[in-house]
């Protein structure tokens, strides 16, 4: 009896109704899970993993979907029961975590309220026994000051703390597995790791089985006992973690594991590198060319000085300001052609909106921005329209970034048709060499954007900054949203770029593996300030700032030996820049640590 | 919420002006001399000027703005041209029966369009959805004057359950009070229900799709507090604003329903002192429907602050 997994699922298939008919999207895969085992569905997006946990549940679409094959809990087949008994086991037997924290608690009812909806459900609790209890949980699962936050709605918690409210959700009637449905991917690193730490606890105390799926090759190492490795709907690899770590036999689970980027993998080296690339069919690998010296030693390209954003709050019956966001406060780097200096740092410390505030997307309250020796700040907005030609942005979303009505062709010549630098008829015909230069096909400039996946996608965002000819490119999370292997082979063609034309990128980034890659230099931003800057060997192998050691600790490490020893996590929240109106920042004095390498001396804030 | 309802409150003041200075200038806009309309054809240059004098036309615009103002911060209306009554006093006999056609007619949309909409989205591409929303465009086509005669002829005339036309006042009692409104409120009702409807179900298709959905079906809730606890009060902030906005399209339908059903309401007042030219009455009446609908705006906000914590002013 004890060695009956909890969940079993054989020759599961899934079949999705299109207009052309039945899709196959989750082909013939099997698994086990033990008691508090964890077993983690690693997969890129498209493999068919977060339809195969709906699936356990019985959640995905009923008329448009179809499930065969067998899934068994505790012995006993879920797909023959009828809906009624499904919902029974559904929060009672099974409870479920899903991405996006920010979306998946209903915005309109209370997080009390939601958290004993499941207790009345299935503990058959009162009221008012439910509320103690959710105090309890929501104790449990360390959100501050519980009793007081029953009544509060979603949008009064943070990310992260919304999270811990739907892990007290999932909780609440003690199931015997969770499956986890990339439930860190939104957070912030700091935050990931609080959230993975308390999955764990929570596991040894409830003796829970988990399901967790997820693409982070890191996390896995963090908390799986097994794996399985989804491709397109396929389990091509199942196996202990530590196994499949040391010695991954599909061509499929190497080349994913040679994108992870991993961090501390570049100690000793001092430029940065590309990836490897291993063919995903056949397995063999090839090493990627050495990066050569690129940065100039010339006056920078990019000077920026003091540079200070703040928005204002406004509040009252007069619409008052009430207090300021300080997104950026006096930050000062500069950047020489060829370089690559990262702006990283978490959700609203200011990365984005110093990019912003660089291009005047956002306009600066104060300081200072040369361009190629052009004070930009003072210039008139039609001046200022024209000096975006040598500055680039590319963005995030790379679905969101891409008119959707818009060729893609039309797309990459028009900023070249805007700034003159071709007639029509040029500019398209550039778009195609462009097109080939990011590694498409001229041919595709007919396509329309929704014809192409995330990763080829922001390639074609890449063409049409490269259109005008820029010198600086600010890079805004731009490879945050791609699966692994996309993201390396987009980090690579950045690179060969970079080498061909010379290229300074602002790298923004909360990815500190990507970033450790990518950059000459570093700085780290923390609420609006630079709290540390250098060469990037030296932040990465020499950390000073606090904040800078939190954050590298924090960092998910693809290496399972590491995944028994317990971690200690601060449960901190991240702070808020919103300071009062009358709010004048510290002076800030800079240590230098060695050449190049500044850190901010710490304050006791 | 205390300062916000001030604040939407006193909002409404400039709202109310502008509207105050349209209706005054009713008088002005009107093609011709007014004074002659209503006279009519057999009036001396002595009656004319009598009238004229009397819509006080021989005094400057703005003057005779602000005394009108003045008069209506007041209570006071104006005296009807033709009957010599006090427009507030016409008003009030006739307010009764329109308001409660109003009332019903909301009541019973908002009941019949609401589940319906839900219903509909629920069973999206199914056949009972494509006979909700068959059903809604009918109801957005079909006249009220022929929806009216035809509910009239089915139940009043072949079956005999309801009556054919009349009002009777709350004061009789309740239940004759409701038998005369039902036919009149349902074919008043008909369109706004297929508005509400497929605004319902449109707001209701695009919240089923979303994840905090998907976290109440994996709690194991059952399908209909999801969809009236979870789903429809994120769908609400929509389906409130129609609700507001439709109140214009009863106002205008009111006007024909009174006179397909007979009903003594401030619909037929209007249609009368617009046959007559009765300017003080339009002016009043036409306040009055206005006001109605600032108000039930006011109404449609605030209830946004109480279905939607985010919404904070």
């Amino acid at each position: 009896m004890s060695d009956m997994p909890v969940l079993a699922v054989k020759n599961l298939t899934v079949d999705f109704r299109s207009n052309s008919g039945w899709t196959r999207v989750v082909k013939d895969v099997s698994f086990t899970i033990g008691r508090q085992e964890t077993l983690a569905v690693v997969g890129e997006s498209g493999s068919g993993k977060s339809v195969t946990a709906l699936s356990v549940m019985r959640l995905a679409p009923k008329r448009s979907s179809r499930i065969g094959g067998e899934i068994l809990l505790d012995g006993e087949s879920l797909l023959a029961r009828p809906e009624r008994q499904m919902r029974q086991i559904r929060g009672g037997d099974v409870a479920m975590i899903f991405q996006e924290p920010m979306t998946s608690l209903n915005p309109v009812l209370s997080i009390g309220f939601q958290i004993a909806e499941a207790l009345i459900l299935h503990r058959g609790l009162a009221r008012r026994a439910a509320e103690a209890e959710v105090v309890r949980l929501l104790d449990k699962v360390r959100i501050p000051s519980a009793a007081s936050r029953f009544h509060d709605y979603p949008h009064r918690f943070s990310g992260g703390m919304r999270q811990r409210v739907m892990i007290a959700m999932a909780l609440a009637c003690q199931p015997k597995l969770l499956i986890a449905d990339e439930p860190t991917t939104a957070l912030d690193v700091t935050i990931q790791a609080q959230i993975l730490e308390l999955i764990k606890e929570l596991q040894r105390d409830e003796h829970m089985s988990v399901l967790f799926i997820t693409h982070d090759m890191g996390v896995v190492a963090e908390i799986a006992d097994r794996m399985v490795v989804m491709k397109t709907g396929h389990a091509v690899e199942e196996g202990p973690t530590e196994a499949i770590f040391a010695c991954p036999k599909h061509p499929y689970t190497r080349s994913l594991l040679s994108a992870v980027p991993r961090l501390g993998s570049m100690t000793g080296t001092q430029g940065p590198a590309r990836f490897r690339s291993v063919d995903r069919d056949t397995g063999p690998a090839t090493d990627p060319a050495p990066f050569p010296e690129t940065v100039a030693a010339e006056r920078p390209i990019l000077e920026v000085k003091a540079l200070t954003t703040r928005f204002d709050v406004r509040g009252g019956l007069l619409s008052r300001v009430t207090g300021r966001v300080h997104a950026v406060e006096n930050v000062s780097f500069d950047l020489r052609p060829g370089e690559t200096l990262s702006l990283v740092g978490e959700s609203g410390c200011g990365k984005s909106t110093t990019g912003r505030s660089i291009l005047r997307l956002t306009n600066p309250t104060s300081g200072s921005v040369l361009l190629d020796g052009e004070e930009l700040t003072q210039l008139p907005r039609r001046a200022m329209r024209a000096r975006r030609q040598k500055m680039q942005m590319i963005f995030q979303d790379p679905f969101a970034s891409l008119d959707p009505r818009m060729k893609i062709g039309a797309a990459i010549a028009e900023p070249m048709i805007v700034n003159k630098l071709a007639s029509p008829d040029d500019a398209h015909r550039r778009a195609g060499d462009l097109l080939v230069r990011v590694g498409l096909a001229p041919e595709m400039a007919g396509r329309y954007p929704h014809e192409f996946s995330g990763g080829q996608r922001q390639r074609i965002c890449i063409a049409r900054a490269l259109g005008v000819r820029p010198r600086v490119i600010v890079a805004d999370e731009s490879v945050s949203a791609l699966d692994v292997s996309v993201k390396a082979q987009v980090v690579n063609l950045l690179l060969d770029l970079q080498q061909e034309l010379g290229l300074a990128y602002l790298f923004i980034s909360h990815d500190m593996a990507v970033v450790e890659r990518v950059s000459h230099r570093v700085a780290v931003m923390y609420l609006g300030e630079i709290v540390e800057i250098g060469p990037r060997a030296a932040v990465f192998g020499n950390p000073q700032h606090p904040y800078t050691k939190r954050l590298l600790a924090a960092v998910p490490v693809p290496d399972p030996a590491r995944r028994l020893a317990p971690r200690t996590v601060a449960d901190d929240q991240i702070k808020s820049p919103i300071r009062g109106v009358d709010y004048v920042p510290p002076p800030r004095v800079y240590r230098k640590i060695s050449p190049g390498h500044l850190v901010q001396a710490c304050s006791d804030e | 919420m205390l300062p916000f309802i001030l604040r939407r409150t006193l909002a409404t003041i400039p709202v109310m002006a502008v509207v105050a200075l349209f209706v005054f200038s009713l008088l002005y806009i009107a093609p011709g001399d007014p004074a002659a309309l209503i006279a009519g054809d057999q009036a001396t240059p002595a009656d004319i000027e009598r009238i004229r004098q009397s819509l006080g036309l021989d005094r400057p615009f703005l003057f005779r703005f602000g005394e009108w103002t003045w008069n209506i911060l007041r209570g006071d209306l104006g005296t009807s041209i033709f009957t010599s009554l006090p427009v507030t006093r016409l008003i009030a006999q006739r307010v009764e029966p329109t308001l409660s056609l109003m009332a019903v007619t909301l009541l019973l949309a908002i009941a019949v369009a609401v589940p319906m909409g839900v219903l509909a989205a629920w069973t999206a591409g199914s056949w009972v959805d494509r006979t909700v929303m068959a059903l809604a465009v009918l109801g957005f086509s079909v006249p009220i004057f022929v929806i009216g005669y035809l509910l009239a002829y089915v139940f009043a005339l072949e079956l005999e359950i309801l009556p054919v036309q009349g009002y009777a006042p709350v004061a009789d009692g309740l239940w004759p009070w409701l038998r005369h409104l039902l036919l009149p409120a349902l074919s008043l009702g008909l369109i706004y229900i297929a508005l509400i409807a497929r605004v319902t179900r449109a707001t209701m298709l695009e919240v089923l799709t979303q994840d905090y959905i998907t976290t109440a079906r994996a709690k194991g809730q059952n399908e209909r507090k999801i969809l009236f606890v979870h789903a429809l009060k994120n769908a609400a902030v929509p389906i409130v604003t129609v609700i507001g906005l439709g109140i214009a399209l009863l106002i205008g339908g009111a006007v024909v329903t009174e006179s397909v059903f007979v009903i003594p309401g401030l619909g037929r007042l209007t249609v009368d002192a617009i046959l007559r030219r009765d300017y003080p009455v339009i002016q009043g009446v036409v306040l009055v429907f206005s006001l109605t609908y600032v108000l039930v705006n006011l109404a449609v906000d605030l209830v946004y602050v109480l279905v939607d914590p985010r919404i904070r002013y």
